[in-house]
């Protein structure tokens, strides 16, 4: 972890901030000059120092770990019982919800625990946007987590499809269909996506395939998400770098255990739902077998993607592009936009605590998210429509416009000078805080 | 193929560019009114006689045209549920005869068994059809497979009305849909008698076979609300030790 033999770096590497591991037990020692994996495990998940003002929005990286196994280990159970096959899925569901033992549990913990892994994301990217995460030397995480935002999408979109019901066929039509927009390759690839020429089992077959094997590719991302967060360690609230040992508190015990703090309290809500609203996140036509031959009178996307299907009906003809073309393009676009970032971003103050003019600009972003989320749930008239449009374009504008042009024009307040001064009111850190780190080492 | 390919596609754009009136046909409805049961709220729990006599409303006079297969006879025995007793529902299961093959493999009709699922009115969707024009939907998810589900339920079954002059549909129901609905009013008053001596009006068999198929759709609730409670309080108690141990692991750290 220690970067001596690394490339050069114009910031701390927090893990230097560290003791070193040390112990006097010969097994772990015989491991540790063989396979350094206790020490591995040590620095990065129980002494890594991070900024010591980490407040409960940093909570959201181990709650979205938490998410992850959870999903995965509730979606291999129901695996064990499913059927993927047009004829039979639906029943499958339906033996899990009333034969298989908890089966309903594990059904609905799995079908909410995919909300709740959503609400989390973007809780997180939130936290990420406001403080100014993105920006140098994170560009790299940055673009690891849209990745891993983009997996998921993939992710519980395919999943959404496997009960079978109305809403899985309906939707999975609808959304592949968007890819026949592309010229050329648009409509082979649509049929690759399908395995045939309508949305018939080879589709519900290869996307269960695919649900399947994206969690382990999300893992995997998830894996180098950490890395790339252990390089230069955690942003934090006043988005000032760490200077010293000071600035920081061990991951162990400090974190740790207010990250378990607030796994419980999200725990609590999300339980909620699992136990007392277990279907209102979801939609009613999904309790209708999928049926070919009837469309329902109105599609609608899970939650999480209203935001951008309302962006996606937004856009009409313009010039050349068919307005089925400019949506797939906005659509996309409006999700890859967010890996350019941490160059569209011209400003060095990462924090919006210390941007007067830009935060605002933020709150108004993710007003603007909330009216675009409510608006793709909506029956479309002329008046959404103008407001779907307005608010696509502040979309775009807020990343193209207003994210370089800010960071140019804006004055920010003066930084505080270090992270110890700001949160121990420029005392340096009393004997006891720095005492009882040494001892924890 | 391709030609009907290409529809569907056409069809599914001009549906997600949502720029067309397709979904205005729907919505012309009023929703629902919001009715009282005994199994709403976070601890709400089935009405075990309501469900007994909703089940009698629904072999009496829905079974006649609506199947439920993903209930089996057994489930009527079954805690959290109508729970009948184990004679009752052998009798019931009984009752109706089940296509099976004997020993040696000839088709034989038996009488039903617990483990039976219920036999449909129906040998299959185009039988049903055939005989109706559309065919009648299964009833075994009804409850969550409508927007309002009971509510919606117990609102078509008394929504029948005489219609306005100019409707030329088939009946006039003032909550369904678009309003024209292929089944003509199934309840009427008396038209069951129920063994345990309501008086079954209209709207009291509504409201039992409502109830009768909210379980049927839902028929983990109760297990589901008491193991909910147990959850609830493993983790307010467990939250509340977390946040003393943050606070104490936390108090040299400020």
């Amino acid at each position: 972890m220690s970067s001596n033999n690394g490339p050069k770096r114009d910031f701390i590497d927090p893990h230097d901030l560290a003791e070193p591991f040390e112990s006097n037990n010969g097994i772990v020692n015989w491991m540790e000059s063989r396979l350094p994996i206790i020490s591995l495990v040590y620095n990065a998940g129980f002494s890594f120092p991070s900024p010591r003002n980490l407040n409960y929005f940093w909570t959201f990286g181990m709650i979205l770990s938490f998410m992850l196994v959870f999903q995965l280990a509730t979606g291999i159970v129901l695996v064990m019982h499913y059927t993927p096959h047009v004829d039979m899925a639906f029943a499958s569901v339906e033996h899990i919800m009333r034969d298989v033992n908890y089966g309903w549990l594990l059904r609905y913990a799995h079908a909410n625990g995919a909300s709740f892994f959503f609400i989390a994301v973007y809780i997180h990217m939130i936290r990420g946007l406001y403080y100014g995460s993105y920006k140098a030397p994170r560009e790299v995480l940055w673009i690891i987590g849209v990745a891993i935002y983009l997996a998921m999408m993939a992710t519980g979109f395919m999943g959404y499809v496997l009960p079978w019901g109305q809403m899985s066929l309906w939707g999975v039509t609808v959304i592949t269909n968007l890819f026949s927009a592309l010229p050329l390759i648009g409509e082979p690839l649509v049929t690759l996506l399908w395995g045939g020429f309508s949305v018939d089992n080879p589709t519900l077959n290869r996307f269960f395939s695919l649900h399947y094997l994206l969690p382990f590719v999300i893992a995997g991302l998830v894996a180098l998400h950490i890395w790339a967060l252990h390089v230069p360690g955690n942003n934090n609230p006043l988005g000032i770098d760490v200077k010293g040992k000071q600035d920081t508190l061990s991951f162990w015990p400090y974190y740790q255990i207010k990250d378990m703090f607030a796994l419980v309290l999200f725990l609590i809500v999300f339980m909620g739902f699992v136990f007392y609203a277990p279907n209102m996140l979801g939609h009613p036509d999904n309790y209708i077998e999928a049926n070919p031959m009837q469309t329902p009178p109105h599609i609608v996307p899970e939650w999480y993607y209203l935001p951008f299907y309302a962006i996606l009906r937004s856009v009409p003809d313009i010039l050349f592009i068919p307005a089925k073309l400019g949506g797939v393009i906005a659509m996309f676009g409006a999700i890859a936009i967010w890996a350019l970032m941490p160059w569209l971003d011209t400003s060095r103050v990462r924090s919006s605590r210390f941007r007067p003019v830009w935060r605002w600009f933020v709150f108004i972003f993710l007003a603007d998210m909330l009216v675009l989320g409510w608006l793709g749930a909506q029956v479309p008239n002329d008046v959404l429509v103008l407001i779907g449009q307005l608010c696509t374009i502040y979309y775009f504008a807020f990343f193209l416009i207003i994210m370089p042009v800010m960071g140019l024009i804006e004055k920010p307040k003066p930084l505080p000078t270090s992270i110890a001064d700001e949160v121990l009111g420029g005392a340096a850190a009393p004997d006891g805080a720095a005492a009882a780190q040494e001892k924890r080492g | 193929m391709i030609k009907t390919c290409r529809n569907l596609i056409i069809a599914a754009g001009m549906a997600f560019a949502g720029m067309t009136g397709m979904a205005v046909a729907a919505g012309d409805a009023p929703a629902a009114p919001k009715q009282e049961w005994s199994f709403d709220g976070p601890f709400g729990t089935f009405d075990r006689a309501a469900l007994q006599r909703g089940f009698q409303v629904y072999s009496e006079v829905c079974a006649a045209c609506h199947g439920m297969q993903y209930l089996h006879y057994r489930n009527l025995g079954e805690a959290g549920g109508p729970e009948f007793t184990e004679a009752q529902v052998k009798a019931i299961a009984a009752a109706n005869d089940v296509a099976d093959i004997d020993d040696e493999g000839e088709a034989i009709d038996r009488p039903g068994l617990p483990k039976d699922k219920f036999v449909s009115p129906f040998a299959n969707q185009r039988a049903a059809a055939a005989a109706h024009g559309v065919a009648p939907p299964d009833l075994s998810l009804m409850a969550k497979a409508r927007v309002g589900g009971p509510d919606y339920i117990f609102a078509l079954l008394t929504g029948y009305e005489d219609g306005p002059e100019d409707f030329d549909g088939a009946n006039y129901n003032k909550y369904f849909p678009g309003h024209n609905i292929a089944m003509a009013q199934p309840l009427f008053d008396d038209q069951v008698e129920y063994q345990d001596g309501t008086a079954a009006t209209q709207e009291q068999m509504a409201r039992d076979v409502s109830h009768f198929l909210m379980w049927a759709a839902e028929p983990k609730l109760e297990a589901r609300r008491s193991l909910g409670i147990r959850v609830m309080l493993y983790l307010l108690v467990l939250a509340g030790l977390m946040y003393f141990v943050k606070r104490k692991v936390w108090a040299d750290a400020h």
